[in-house]
């Protein structure tokens, strides 16, 4: 990783270091145990997962959770499908959302201010508060049950706007003018000056977007039932749970569903935080 | 459902830029709204319409299948009002939310606190307290599920005792509000952790040099300086908690737990709606819901611009 580079100052076991860094591992024990018990479930026989009294590591070893999982399930389907879906909402955010926070934040039109209001009222409608309507709107296009119906209701966040446009407005306008004044117009300036500019945030967003997206249930679940159209989310936890719930198989698919991001966030923890402070969302 | 950063904020106030009027204004006038215009048809079609759309079935019968509805006024909502399924629901999600608010946030301050404060492994941390809400809710709730059972669960193991939690009307909720903190205070932690880092180190070193201890270095600085970010923590626990489902009816095998009482208002909407087919009568709950969420965004943003006036 990146932070191998830096030329790191050496810090020092004092009393004070040494209580906090207990009390921290102290603390991520408890938050790791949960993760750990569903490992070791996994690597578990259907009946010895159910024994009573449970006991943490299995005392015979055994991937057949895990081998079930691929011969019975349509995990590869749902992964499939979750990636499809993730990284199409992602790309469509980041790109639709970086231009209307430009827009917002750098240039005039008419009804400007009007437009702005009404997508900040935006943030406070969600497929949780208005399913039902959006789900007969979508049905209406005939989307139901479709990759689109899936993925398009998904494009639309104010939030991510609200986020870039914060930060297109803290540029300084120096940097835009030099241009303009050689010739460049506006649409060339976002693209070479503008965009590359906001790597760090467009990054932020788009890693926000990609987790909320991957992780997506309620919508999902509304607009398919086709369990060829499932996601992981969805998949795991309808269809796995409706024929009574084997929960070393389980356990090992909630892991699979888990994996992807926290690989990501491994690789990429240091720039979500330094995405984190400079879209603004911390610092304001 | 608490990862959609559903916020209301006050407008920024920066400075326009005046200075520059004559240059932008040479650069096309109009050209904005092409900027604008893809974000506005998928808000239009996504966003905008179903809210109409919502206002228009909730005055008719509407059912599932769309066919042959007809308009009959406010009688959904006031059946709605009379409605003590609705009412309950929305007690749920009102419990819910007092519950996990205030632990939530209190929570993710110590937790960004130490993570900031330990100098060796930070990434180890970041990742611990994150990694929970890099699980999907279905996962993370079966996960819990699973710990809470009574007789296989690790919970009543480790701690003793043979508490029914998942099936017993005063643990269920306690439950999910457990598991609820688990998977999600990573976010809020994350939101903390970066506003600690952007406290500007000067403050403490002068404060330092004027003799003030840890204690009140916190107190005086770091609290103070964390209130912006609080508040947004505080709105979006709030908006999000009000909006709870996914964990609720997972850990609850898709049921409305233990004498309904983990039903939540988005469950009950759409139970009515896509179980009981009533269309109309859901499209008027969801937009009684959609005026308590507003008003909960509104008054927030009341209370900030109360608060600058009040700072100036």
């Amino acid at each position: 990783m990146s932070t191998a580079v830096r030329p790191r100052r050496k810090s020092s076991w004092t009393p004070s270091q040494i209580v906090l860094t207990l009390l921290g591992a102290a603390v991520s024990v408890v938050f790791l145990a949960p993760f750990a018990w569903g490992l070791f479930t996994s690597l578990k026989s259907e009946t010895e997962a159910v024994e009573v009294p449970p006991h943490w590591l299995p005392k015979h070893w055994t991937g057949q959770a895990w081998k079930a999982l691929f011969d019975t399930g349509n995990i590869t389907d749902w992964f499939v499908n979750s990636l499809v879906v993730s990284v199409c909402v992602t790309s469509v955010v980041v790109l639709v959302s970086a231009l209307a926070g430009y827009g917002f934040a750098r240039t005039e039109f008419r009804g400007k201010g009007l437009l702005m209001g009404v997508v900040m009222s935006g943030l406070m409608v969600s497929p949780a508060v208005l399913g039902v309507p959006l789900f007969t709107t979508v049905q209406q296009m005939g989307m139901v049950d479709t990759y689109w119906g899936m993925i398009l209701p998904q494009c639309a966040p104010a939030a991510m706007v609200y986020i870039l446009y914060k930060f297109f407005q803290g540029i300084p306008h120096e940097l835009e003018e030099a241009a303009f004044i050689d010739g460049a117009g506006r649409w060339r300036v976002f693209f070479t000056i503008v965009l590359p500019l906001s790597r760090p945030s467009l990054a932020a967003v788009g890693i926000f977007t990609f987790i909320a997206s991957w992780n997506n249930f309620l919508w999902p679940y509304m607009v398919t039932s086709n369990p060829d159209l499932m996601t992981m989310p969805n998949g795991i936890a309808t269809v796995m749970n409706s024929y009574g719930i084997q929960w070393a198989q389980l356990m090992a698919g909630g892991l699979m569903a888990g994996l992807p991001l926290i690989v990501v966030f491994v690789f990429f923890q240091r720039q979500i935080v330094a995405g984190v402070a400079h879209t603004g969302l911390a610092g304001q | 459902m608490t990862t959609s950063a559903e916020t209301v904020v006050v407008p920024a106030r920066t400075k326009t830029a005046a200075v520059s009027a004559p240059v932008r204004h040479k650069q096309g006038f109009q050209h904005g709204g092409w900027f604008v215009a893809p974000f506005l048809a998928l808000f239009t079609l996504f966003v905008i319409w179903p809210l109409l759309r919502g206002v228009y079935l909730s005055l008719t019968d509407a059912n599932i299948t769309g066919a042959g509805e007809s308009f009959i006024g406010l009688d959904n909502y006031r059946e709605a009002l009379k409605d003590p399924l609705m009412w309950d629901a929305l007690g749920h999600s009102a419990y819910f939310t007092l519950l996990v608010v205030p632990c939530i946030t209190v929570l993710a301050l110590l937790l960004a606190m130490l993570a900031h404060h330990i100098e060796r492994g930070k990434w180890l941390w970041r990742l611990c307290f994150f990694a929970p809400f890099l699980l999907p809710s279905t996962v993370a709730g079966n996960l819990w599920q699973w710990l809470f059972n009574p007789g296989t669960g690790m919970i009543n193991h480790v701690f003793g005792g043979d508490t029914p939690w998942l099936t017993d009307t005063s643990y269920a909720m306690l439950a999910i509000v457990v598991e609820t903190l688990w998977w999600t205070v990573g976010f809020s932690f994350l939101l903390y952790l970066a506003a600690l880092q952007s406290i500007p180190g000067h403050l403490y070193e002068a404060a330092k040099l004027d003799g003030a201890n840890a204690w009140h270095r916190m107190v005086h600085i770091t609290l103070p300086m964390l209130r912006n970010i609080t508040g947004l923590v505080v709105a979006l626990q709030i908006l999000a908690s009000l909006q709870v489902f996914d964990q609720a009816v997972v850990m609850m095998d898709f049921g409305p737990g233990p004498e309904n009482a983990t039903r939540t208002f988005v469950q009950y909407t759409l139970e009515e709606g896509f179980t009981s087919y009533r269309v109309g009568y859901a499209s008027a709950i969801s937009i009684i819901f959609f005026v308590i969420i507003a008003a909960v965004a509104l008054a927030r943003m009341w209370l900030l611009r109360n608060r600058e006036e009040a700072a100036r």
